[in-house]
């Protein structure tokens, strides 16, 4: 071995050691789904009405408008960032909805002035975090108390309503049978995520820059674009479940999707994205959605308040993070 | 008076302390007298750092005495070492920027009042009885994030005295002072010198060592070379004796065919680090950096990378000028950086091996943004090849290698966009003989295919080895340039710590 000469011909490298697909059955993400299914099983059980085809449908609005975000949530949180605001952009998105709707605005406009502010406000978050290097933990906290004061101001004790009858589609609305179109741009969300993190080039330096921010732009990452990119992407998702969810309730109120961005940072890091940054999958991310919205469902057939429901769902998100270290540690001993 | 039969207060013999893969000190002797200087000189790593870290109870030798006052006593913290009377006051001596100065100087040994409570106005009055009595004029109830580096160093030196120090570590203490705050310094040193203290002073600037010491001590390569008076000393000796090693080791630079200029540096200034820095690199030349820790090569090279932005001064790339703002537009123009501190700056460690090398070259390896990983697996395997990585798969994390295949992924990385001028800053820094070897011998032939080739270091074996042209960087100027003949060991080591003159 320690010949002085180095032989460069004969020595080989494999690619791989380990195939993709083993790789891939001993993932994270097969164990989230073993829980789903799990679930999914138990609800069976449980409640008669489970397993009806419109009471499933019904069921994904529980998790839909939340993952569209939790998408790009992930983005965020892999590259080390956070962005805790998101319930508040959809406040804001949603009055300025309802203000374009007064103004006598139709569907596809106000579809373009839910899309603007989105990424309005990813776009200032964007710039306090990436251009001005703030860390963004602080600055969406800030501008979570930004944002939703500014619906309240608009709004006070009010609340926007008639929204017209085009713009119910996009909350109400059915592409095929039980398929909502809530749950078709939830798929096709899933989708251009999946393949932005995990088959393009922005992708990879998102990665890049969350294992190690320092050396990715040694290695001539634009990292504060990414950064800013990211932001507005955020923004522009938080837009789009604004839409969907003004749609679906037909009316705006200040305290709109209040509390949702922890629910978002929940079915990202239950999907097996590290809080810390640099890891974690899309394909998690839908199936700690899908867990989410089956758990929710399923305890609110069985009438379990809403107070214990979060009390249910704090638990599994402990329980299915320990998990994998109770199972090393009592494997060590 | 230099009472040569005074008995030292404290004594090293025989120390050795080892980490993994280097001996950092084999055997040395310090010897530390009341009321003199002692100053400590040596090359970068000579051992200089680990000794004060002996001295200070930090780390634990392996084998060797510690004699204070006569007696073989042992420092297994840095308590102990406190109690023992020995106190350092480093390059950036650590400090509590939230807390007021008095509680700086008392932190861990403050008065104590009734119930055991921190005596408050007893410190202060303390703390400002030691701070006139050091001629330093500050208040003990400001907060030391409002000081500046030379009040900061001050109360550290009031802290030294605090605990009744014995022995006082100077590491390096001019390094960020200014002129006025340096001869301050010495007047303080000579005051310390009158109440008995035992000075070690360590520092690379011989106008400083010649000012203040009474005695010297050498290291080279964690070995001790000698000892003496100051007095009847010339600076030549010492040089000599720092550097005096044979530069036997076998490098494998090959002839070099110098061709046109690769890139002209004119004037890059910097607000703090470097003034300036004008030089041009050619096609197939190996141009060697050499200087001090802080001389600011490696600020002027990322600058030149677009890591910091220079507040003057222009690159050319072959024949045009470029601005160089961000690290892309660098590695755009064809200039790319490996860096020194390899775990931070260089391989993004939690990603595996080929992601690593394709990071800069994704826009050639994907197609419309898309990866395409068998590319990806192609690029990788014809520059790690060449560099002979040792890995279990193209698809382990770079965190599980060696800091020698580390580097050469990093280098790796840098060839396969494949760039006009590389910088290597320390690129032999910490690996084993093995990896050097084959850093040294990939380098030599990068260059003789044409490639321009920066090389910051501070070996000199390895920069005489390598280097066609060395420049000398001191204290962020370009302080000399050595060609052919004139480069030789004490030629860099004069330029690099500022003796003028005097022919060797």
């Amino acid at each position: 071995m320690s010949d002085t000469t180095p032989d460069r011909t004969t020595r080989h490298i494999p690619d791989r050691l380990q195939s993709p697909l083993s790789r891939a059955l001993k993932s994270w993400e097969m164990l989230l789904l073993i829980v789903a299914v799990g679930i999914f099983i138990l609800n069976a059980l449980a409640s008669p009405y489970f397993l009806d085809p419109w009471n499933l449908s019904d069921a994904t609005f529980n998790f839909t408008e939340k993952a569209m975000i939790a998408f790009a949530m992930a983005l965020l949180i892999i590259s080390g960032e956070i962005d805790l605001s998101v319930g508040a952009i959809i406040a804001l998105c949603s009055t300025a909805i309802g203000l374009a709707m007064t103004a006598g605005a139709q569907a596809p406009v106000l579809v373009l002035v839910g899309l603007g502010t989105g990424l309005a406000c990813g776009a200032f978050n964007g710039v306090l975090v990436a251009r001005f290097g703030l860390p963004s933990i602080v600055v969406t906290i800030g501008t979570m108390s930004l944002f939703r004061g500014i619906s309240y101001i608009v709004l006070g004790d009010s609340a926007f309503t008639g929204y017209p009858a085009g713009f119910a589609w996009f909350g109400q609305g059915y592409v095929w049978w039980v398929i909502t179109v809530e749950l078709v741009i939830f798929a096709l969300a899933a989708l251009i995520f999946w393949l932005v993190l995990h088959r393009s080039n922005f992708g990879r330096m998102v990665y890049a820059i969350g294992n190690n921010a320092t050396a990715a732009r040694f290695s001539g990452i634009r990292v504060e674009r990414v950064k800013f990119i990211l932001f507005l992407l955020t923004g522009l998702m938080s837009g789009i479940a604004a839409i969907c969810l003004t749609s679906r309730l037909g009316s705006t109120r200040p305290s709109i999707a209040a509390g949702f961005e922890l629910e978002v940072v929940t079915i990202v890091v239950l999907g097996g994205v590290s809080i810390l940054g640099g890891s974690g999958s899309i394909p998690g991310v839908v199936i700690a959605a899908l867990v989410m919205g089956l758990v929710t469902f399923g305890l609110g057939l069985m009438n379990v308040p809403g107070i214990v429901m979060s009390i249910i769902m704090g638990l599994l998100l402990i329980g299915v993070i320990a998990l994998p270290r109770l199972w090393t540690m009592l494997r060590r001993r | 008076m230099l009472a040569e039969t005074d008995a030292p207060v404290l004594s090293l013999r025989g120390i050795v302390k080892t980490f993994p893969g280097v001996r950092a000190l084999d055997g040395v002797r310090l010897d530390l007298y009341p009321g003199q200087v002692t100053a400590l000189i040596g090359e970068n790593g000579a051992g200089k750092s680990t000794i004060v870290k002996t001295l200070t109870g930090i780390y634990q030798p392996d084998e060797g005495q510690i004699i204070v006052d006569g007696v073989e006593t042992r420092f297994p913290t840095a308590q102990a070492a406190g109690d023992a009377g020995v106190t350092a006051i480093h390059q950036e001596t650590v400090l509590f920027d939230e807390m007021t100065v008095a509680e700086n100087i008392f932190i861990g040994h403050a008065p104590r009042g009734r119930f055991g409570l921190i005596d408050r106005a007893e410190m202060t009055r303390r703390a400002r009885d030691i701070l006139t009595s050091i001629g330093a004029d500050l208040n003990p109830s400001v907060k030391l994030l409002d000081l500046g580096i030379a009040s900061k160093h001050l109360v550290a030196i009031a802290r030294a005295l605090s605990i009744d120090a014995r022995v006082v570590i100077m590491d390096e203490p001019t390094a960020a002072l200014s002129h006025k705050e340096i001869a301050e310094l010495y007047e303080l040193v000579e005051k310390l010198k009158r109440q008995g203290k035992a000075i070690l002073f360590i520092s690379h600037k011989f106008d400083e060592i010649f000012r203040i010491a009474d005695r010297w001590t050498v290291f080279r390569d964690g070995q001790f070379v000698g000892e003496g008076v100051m007095a009847g000393t010339r600076e030549a000796e010492l040089v000599r004796l720092m550097v005096g090693r044979n530069v036997d080791q076998i490098y494998p630079k090959r002839p070099a065919r110098i061709g046109k200029p690769a890139l002209t540096v004119a004037g890059y200034c910097h607000p703090t680090e470097f003034d300036g820095i004008s030089f041009t690199l050619h096609e197939g030349e190996i141009l060697g950096f050499y200087g001090l820790v802080g001389a600011g090569r490696s600020e002027v090279m990322q600058a030149l990378f677009g890591i910091t932005q220079p507040s003057k001064g222009a690159v050319r790339i072959g024949e045009d000028v470029r601005v160089i703002r961000s690290t892309a537009q660098a590695v755009r123009a064809g200039i790319v950086y490996v860096p020194e501190d390899r775990g931070r700056q260089g391989a993004v460690k939690g990603l595996p091996i080929f992601q690593n090398v394709t990071l800069p070259s994704l826009k050639d390896t994907s197609r419309n943004g898309f990866l395409r990983l068998a590319e990806e697996f192609a690029l990788t395997r014809t520059y790690t090849q060449r560099l002979d990585l040792r890995a279990a798969s193209l698809d382990q994390d770079v965190a599980l290698l060696s800091g020698g295949n580390q580097q050469k992924v990093v280098i790796a990385k840098w060839l396969a966009t494949r760039p006009r001028v590389i910088i290597l800053d320390e690129p032999t820094k910490g690996i084993d003989i093995g990896s050097k070897a084959a850093v040294h011998d990939f380098m030599s032939e990068l260059a003789a295919e044409g490639l321009a080739v920066i090389m910051v270091s501070s070996e000199i074996p390895e920069i005489l080895g390598m280097s066609d042209r060395v420049i000398v960087m001191r204290e962020g100027r370009i302080a000399a340039e050595f060609e052919g003949d004139e480069m030789t060991p004490e030629n860099l080591v004069r330029a690099a710590v500022g003796i003028e003159g005097e022919a060797a």
